[in-house]
């Protein structure tokens, strides 16, 4: 493109991309259009990508289109494969986009709107796309080594350690937490939880398609699923409206608790190809198909916010979850504006993919822009909903009231009016008996999304159908993390136990896989059974832990990558990553503390035991007793460990600076790639 | 019309990699082989190791 019109081009964005944030960030009183959220974060991913990204490029990461990448030099038609750019960059979004950034920003948005969005755009901008882009060309350069690989070999072995440990504990809040909002979306629903339940003979359906019918044929097969699956979203509302099946598909919370834990048990023994991979193509098909809808509803539909910009609960008070802004919107939202957990994906499969290191920054930096996007739809979904009918849904009868009067009447009363008969009409409208305390961000989020959906498809009278769509859209791709990452810890703890005693190594012998599986099962269901029988909703104190184990996983990869940039002779451009770890040092180290010591109950885990003891105990309350203990315990444990990672990269980087010890990387020595252009 | 027919392609090509189809026609060549049940069900094998321990994230 000619220079002068690129120039204009890059004015004319800069412009619109200003007027917008200062319409997001200024305006107050009125409602807003849904579009200028989304010209703001256009122009701010533009931005980002064109400038900040070329500039990481060129300057600290020294990008070479003439080193032959892992996929070129162990290209073996597996595991390491040259592949096209976009291709790439497909696979890899489609392993980062998960639950995440859909849930956060749809509890972080009883801020309002503004908060959410401001952090999402500088995150993502700054920190999450950074951590994502150097991590996967930090991995390139090194064969393709995962994180706890690299952070052995570059900060030391605690470094190593203490990933891994990271890894586990996330791995076992996050199943809890994604359980625990589903739970919360399918109890007394027996819509939902006939559709959902289908699923499951319709996964199972699918992977005997592809093993004896069609063999190989995935896409053809996920069609498939994915009409079946429609026609059991379009046959839940006949099961809701029969009364014996709706009784048999009425359950409550600790009974759906309970078969979410067999299944994944279930699931993490069973074969790969019978349930998890059909489980997973079905959920990826409606995952991007339904990512892709919702991002052209919005445009087009460019619906108005009713959120105010700022909430009254900015003070800290709010019912979905105690706490003020700083630091508590900046661990609500990890996913969307920096995830710890995308640095094991850009560490994992896809820089085992790369043609050639000028393609890094469109798949690491490029796809992360795309989840941040996903969660700015998110907000828009929420902030869409009238900020009472909002906080109806999601806030736990413990803090509004157990009755539709008292709810109504505590949520009235803080400034943001609904009815009774109006959230009943709502419910109606959505195929559900009540909407009531149904928290965790789902409902809600399929709200907003039926809402943006049924003003053009079909209008209210397909208001039920788009509802429970993106409930079980939701509740899918979260199954598909429930099953993945339990058989994924089970390796993970395998692989441990195996230095033990070598027979518990062994993926395939039985003893040691349902030893395992119950282990690992075991050991989030502890937390989704808390969260489950928390008067508090349970998302109250999970998803802030849930946040600081990600955002510590964060902390630890971008001290990786800082040790790997000042001991690569670029100190002077390490601020690029050392800010963004100081960041989130200060955000986690602070929530942590508040997690543990604020002297609110509704805050501080300690607090609260100190509140229940005041009072004469009961069974329930003597639970409580233990759970907060154990989420103390469980937060002080993870910021023990990340500091020590900190100590001893700070102690790394001051020992290279000062010139005490050599600055050895450990990459991969350079050979020429022997790929054309027209190769890749 | 010729740009438009290089995107269907690529996302053509995207959605095979992403759902393992590409995989499984890699597979059917390094073996030589043609497709057939049994030659899915030792893909699914090879393939298992792969799929079991890929992360999906939050």
């Amino acid at each position: 493109m000619n220079r002068s019109l690129a120039v204009l081009l890059w004015v004319a964005i800069s412009v619109v991309g200003a007027s917008a944030i200062g319409m997001v960030a200024i305006h107050r009183g009125e409602p807003i259009n849904a579009l200028w959220l989304v010209a703001a974060a256009t122009c701010c991913y533009a931005f980002g990508y064109r400038f900040y990204s070329k500039f990481i490029a060129a300057k600290i990461l020294c990008l070479d289109p003439r080193r032959a990448t892992p996929a070129e030099r162990l290209e073996n038609g597996r595991d390491f494969l040259v592949t096209n750019k976009w291709v790439v960059f497909g696979h890899h979004f489609a392993a980062i986009a998960g639950p995440g950034p859909l849930v956060g920003p749809v509890l972080a948005a009883q801020f309002g709107y503004l908060p959410g969005t401001l952090w999402i755009l500088v995150g993502a901008v700054f920190a999450g796309c950074v951590q994502d882009f150097v991590i996967l060309l930090f991995s390139v350069r090194r064969d393709g080594k995962s994180l706890t690989e690299m952070a052995k070999e570059e900060t030391g072995v605690l470094g190593g350690v203490v990933a891994y440990a990271a890894v586990i504990a996330i791995l076992v809040i996050l199943l809890a937490v994604v359980a625990l909002v589903i739970v919360n979306a399918l109890k007394d629903s027996p819509w939902g939880t006939f559709t959902i339940a289908m699923t499951i003979p319709i996964a199972l359906l699918m992977g005997v398609y592809l093993r004896r019918i069609r063999p190989g044929k995935v896409l053809e097969s996920s069609v498939l699923g994915f009409v079946l699956v429609l026609l059991a979203i379009w046959g839940g509302q006949w099961v809701s409206h029969t009364p014996s099946l709706a009784r048999t598909f009425t359950l409550t919370a600790p009974a759906l608790a309970v078969l979410l834990l067999i299944y994944a048990f279930a699931a993490s023994a069973m074969p790969v190809w019978l349930l998890l991979a059909p489980r997973d193509y079905l959920s990826t098909f409606v995952k991007l198909g339904t990512i892709g809808l919702l991002a052209i509803g919005i445009v087009v539909m460019h619906p108005t916010l009713h959120m105010p910009a700022l909430s009254r609960f900015v003070d800290g008070t709010g019912p979905i979850f105690a706490g003020k802004i700083f630091p508590f919107a900046f661990i609500t939202i990890a996913c969307g504006a920096i995830s710890g957990f995308h640095s094991l994906i850009s560490s994992g499969t896809t820089p085992k993919l790369i043609a050639r290191e000028t393609e890094i920054p469109m798949v690491g930096y490029g796809a992360m822009i795309a989840e941040s996007a996903v969660a700015i739809m998110a907000v828009i979904a929420a902030c869409v909903l009238q900020p009472g009918v909002y906080f109806a849904v999601n806030s736990p009868a413990g803090v509004v009231g157990q009755t539709a009067a008292a709810a109504t009447a505590s949520i009235s009363n803080w400034g943001y009016p609904v009815t009774a008969a109006q959230m009943q009409a709502l419910a109606q409208a959505v195929g559900e008996q009540t909407l009531f305390n149904r928290t965790g961000g789902a409902p809600a989020f399929a709200l907003g999304m039926a809402h943006i959906f049924s003003q053009s498809l079909g209008g209210t009278t397909l208001m039920a159908v788009w509802y429970h769509f993106a409930v079980m859209f939701e509740a899918l791709f979260i199954l598909t993390v429930l099953d993945a990452g339990t058989r994924v810890a089970r390796f993970m703890i395998q692989d441990a136990l195996g230095h033990l005693y070598a027979p518990l190594g062994r993926t395939s012998w039985y003893p040691s896989i349902l030893a395992t599986s119950a282990l690992i099962v075991a050991s989030w269901g502890v937390f989704l059974w808390q969260g489950v029988k928390d008067p508090l909703g349970g998302i109250n104190s999970l998803w802030p832990l849930f946040g600081i184990a990600n955002q510590l996983l964060a902390t630890v990869a971008l001290c990786v990558a800082t040790t790997i940039i000042i001991k690569s002779g670029r100190a002077r451009y390490s601020p690029v990553t050392l800010v963004p770890l100081c960041w989130l040092v200060v955000v986690t180290f602070t929530a942590s503390w508040h997690k543990i010591f604020d002297p609110d109950p509704r805050i501080g885990f300690l607090s609260q035991v100190r509140h229940l003891l005041a009072a004469p105990t009961n069974p329930i309350s003597t639970r409580l007793i233990l759970n907060n203990r154990l989420d103390a315990l469980v937060t002080g444990a993870l910021v023990a460990m990340v500091s020590l990672v900190l100590i001893e990269s700070v102690r790394k980087w001051i020992s290279v600076l000062t010139g005490r010890s050599e600055a050895i990387v450990s990459e991969s020595a350079f050979v020429p790639t022997r790929l054309a252009e027209e190769q890749i | 019309m010729k740009p438009l027919r290089k995107a269907l392609r690529i996302l053509i090509a995207a959605l095979q990699e992403i759902f393992d189809e590409s995989a499984y026609a890699r597979f059917l060549r390094r073996r030589q082989i043609d497709s057939s049940a049994s030659a899915y069900a030792a893909f699914c094998r090879e393939r298992e190791a792969v799929v079991s321990r890929r992360a999906r994230c939050c």
